[in-house]
This record gives structure tokens, sequence and C-alpha cells, in this order.
């Protein structure tokens, strides 16, 4: 577990993670409204030469990027069933050759392979800005 | 030329005829043809577009009076946008072309926003700010002439569009939130709550929203249900104000610093009365002209890519049949 004390943190603690990923990884992203997981994600991006402006996917519901691999940025929130998901062919990516990153995993739990790395991102109890952030590679 | 336009980039089918100027018919699906097709309204995906496009096409012909082989050219979407949803159009417009043996070509859905208060407005053309708001993006950009576009700014996280979606989402009032943002705020107090107006301060042209909807969130958390439920007007508007000065500032900097008299906001979030009225009131202000299409062809619609389309094919330009969805297709700025 890390706490996170701004969000200049969590991008920084995004590239670490990038550190961590190779060609197939699923990283999902828990996190309520206003966590700062599209801001962990730009530093993922980052990490991995993205070099395209990383923003939220909310309305797109997927930004392709390519750094030194394929990434893929989901983002679920919109998304009221699985059949949806489905049929945004959200499978196909998550077995293609390259990187995903999601965020509203919560969403599509059922459809999401097994394998992958969680990263669950809380507010602090006392302080405004700060995140707990756990990383955690499932199974 | 008459031209049929295309657009499946996200939640809508839509179709256009348009001929040199004017506009002979649009339809949008969510409409009236999701009623007589069933369906919900909107469906996130590419089925839908496959269910609606050819009633969707043969409707916006028969509103122009116009059978099949009196079109001379096609015009469609290949991005940015979903990649399922474009390519039914995409794949659609092939088909169609090859059938009739005309040419098509695939736009770029922002250039298209750019020009939609064109539809209709038979102004002289002149340099202009455009300013380009909605669900997925926001862009400010100078515009010297047609194809000439130099790109001023972006968001750094969240769109326009999104931020009022998920400050509704906060509030608990539904999807999508512009609309009803707007609806609540015009009872609502916008000087009740100060939010803060992300980066008015300095001197760039992008944007970011996102700081703003958390600013949202820990304001709710702070105060009681009751007392929330009792002003949720005046939250609403003053979260709206924040949005609004934010662009008026920038758009305002970006036609001072140009020299540009005319300001064209456009893209769904162009729809918000409140933002309207803002920039009118300031442009009366400062002498510079505010230009808004409206409401129907502020969200997406066929008929700004029947336009685009109409005047690149005028134009010579015409695409060939490799072509393919672009779903991260960046704005083109020239300049």
């Amino acid at each position: 577990m890390v706490i996170s004390r701004s969000s200049r943190e969590t991008y920084r603690l995004g590239i670490e993670i990038s550190k961590i990923l190779k060609i197939k990884d699923i990283v999902s992203i828990y996190g309520e409204l206003g966590t700062g997981k599209t801001r962990i994600i730009q530093g993922i991006c980052r990490g991995l030469g993205v070099k395209e402006r990383v923003t939220s996917p909310s309305f797109a519901l997927i930004n392709e990027y390519s750094g030194k691999l394929k990434v893929y940025h989901f983002d679920f929130f919109r998304v009221n069933s699985l059949s949806e998901a489905m049929e945004l062919g959200c499978i196909d990516y998550f077995y293609d050759d390259g990187i995903c990153l999601i965020e509203w995993p919560e969403k599509i739990e059922k459809l999401l392979p097994e394998k992958r790395i969680n990263v669950i991102i809380q507010y602090h109890k006392e302080r405004k800005n700060w995140r707990r952030i756990e990383i955690i590679r499932n199974p | 030329m008459i031209v049929l336009g295309i657009e499946t980039s996200c939640d809508e089918t839509a179709s256009a005829v348009y001929d040199d100027g004017t506009l002979l018919s649009n339809v949008i699906s969510s409409q009236e043809i999701h009623k007589k097709y069933g369906g919900v309204v909107p469906e996130l995906a590419s089925r839908a577009h496959q269910r609606l496009i050819v009633p969707v096409v043969e409707q916006s012909l028969r509103k122009a009076k116009l059978k099949k082989n009196q079109i001379e050219g096609i015009s469609v979407t290949v991005g940015p946008g979903l990649v399922g949803s474009l390519l039914v159009g995409i794949s659609f417009t092939k088909a169609l072309a090859l059938g009739l043996g005309i040419s098509f070509i695939g736009v770029n859905h922002l250039e298209a926003h750019l020009w939609s208060w064109k539809i209709g407005n038979l102004s002289r053309g002149k340099p202009f700010i455009g300013l380009v708001i909605s669900g997925g993006h926001c862009i400010l950009t100078c515009v010297e002439r047609f194809g000439k576009y130099q790109f001023l700014g972006s968001t750094k996280d969240d769109a326009p569009g999104e931020a009022f979606d998920k400050v509704a989402k906060l509030l608990n009032l539904g999807y999508p939130g512009g609309p009803v943002i707007d609806r609540i705020s015009k009872k609502g107090n916008r000087n009740f709550v100060r939010f803060p107006r992300p980066g008015i301060k300095s001197n760039g042209y992008d944007f970011s929203f996102s700081g703003l909807k958390t600013a949202v969130l820990y304001y709710l958390r702070k105060h009681k249900k009751t007392y929330i439920e009792k002003h949720i007007a005046d939250i609403c508007a003053s979260f709206q104000q924040s949005i609004i000065d934010v662009l008026i500032k920038k758009s305002f900097d970006a036609a001072c610093s140009k020299r540009v008299d005319m300001i064209a906001v456009t893209g769904g979030v162009a729809a918000n009365s409140s933002l309207q009225k803002a920039f009118r009131d300031r442009g009366e202000k400062e002498g510079i002209e505010i230009i808004i299409p409206e409401p129907v062809y502020c969200t997406d619609n066929a008929a700004m890519i029947a336009q685009l389309g109409c005047w690149k094919l005028r134009n010579g330009e015409k695409s060939d049949f490799s072509i393919t969805a672009l779903p991260s297709y960046p704005f083109p700025c020239s300049i």
C-alpha cells in the first residue's frame, strides 16, 4: 500500500507501475470519481513512451495510443451492461498484443481476464488530496 | 453537388443530404426511427448502427425528395470515435459508393463540428476562433480559412461535457448531465459556491476540468444531504459558471491575441443556454461576433458531415477504398 500526497505523486506512481508491465498485461484501476484513475494512467502511458495526450475516454469509451507498445485505455463509466461492453469488442482488445488500462472495471468484472494487475485507489480519511493506493497482482 | 453525409461515430446514427449551401434533409436516429424500429435510446453499440443505418439513410433521401441515383458524392465520419461504430458508417459508404459508381470522402468529426455553424448561414467567411466543446472533446483553434487551422489548445484530462455528466452523476441527476444541469441551474445562484476555475490564470490555451469535478465532490462530502438537496440549483449553477468562465476567458484571450473579431462555439456543450448567453453578453461588450449553431447542429449530426464532404469533394479531394476507421483521428491542424 502506498500513500500518494498529490496528483503529481499519483502520476509518478503511474510511471513506476509502467516499468513492471509487459505485452498483453491488463491493469484494472478501481476508484471512485475524482480519485485519480485517469491521472495514474497518464503516468503509466508516459512511462510506456506514449507521446499523444492521454485524456479521459469516458465519452469515447476506448482510446488507443502507440508507445513502445500499443496501449488501450478503456473507461466503462457510462456502460450499463455486459452486452454493451461485449459489442464494443473489448474482449478482442484484452487478448490483443498490447497493454490494456481499464477505468471502472467493476462494470465489466465478469468479462475481465483473471490474470491482471489490480490498482485500487481510495480517498484518504484525513487528508483531502491524499490517496491510498494498492497494487495487487491477480492471481 | 448533391452529397449524402453519414455519421456513426458515437451514439447517433445520422444521415443528411446537402447540396452546395442548402441542406435538403437531416435525420438523426434517436428521434423518430428508434420508435419505429425499436431499441433503447441512446444505444451504445455498433449493432444499433447496423440496424438503423439503412432506414436512416432512406428517410434522409425521402425527406430530400431524391432518389439514390441522384446523389453525386458521399461523405462519412472516419474518426475520432468508436471503432465498431465508425466501421458501420464507413462500410456502408463504401458499398453505396461502389454500387452507385460515385466518389466518397472520409472526414474528421471535429473539423465537421468546427464548421457546423455554417449550415444555413450565408455570411461570407472571415478568420475566427473556433471552440469545439462536447462530451469527448474540447478544442480551441484559430481558423484562417477553410482547411487552415492553427491549433491553440485542448483539454488535458476531461472534456467539458464529461464534467457535466460526472457532476450530474454525483448529484444523482441522470445521464446525459448537460441538459439537466442547464435546466436546474436556471433557478440557481451561480455565485453560491466559488468552485475553482482551472487554468484561468495561465496564459496557455489548454483546459483541465478533472479537478473541478473533484472540487464538487469534496464540496458534496462536506455538506449534509438535506442542505445539498435544498441548494441543488445553486450548486449546479455555480459549477456550470466555473466551466463557462474558463471557456470564455480562453476564447476571448485567443480572439484578442489573434486579432479576430468572431468566435464560433460548436459541439454538444454549445447548446447550453447559460453558456450561450454568457458568450453573447461578453461578445457584445467587446465587439466580438459570437456564432453558435442551432442545438440540432451542436450535437452530433450528419448535416455537418455532408457539408464538409461537399466542400472537400468540390475541392477535388476524395478517398479511396482502402480508407478505414481512425478512432483517435486528431484535429487536423495545419499551422
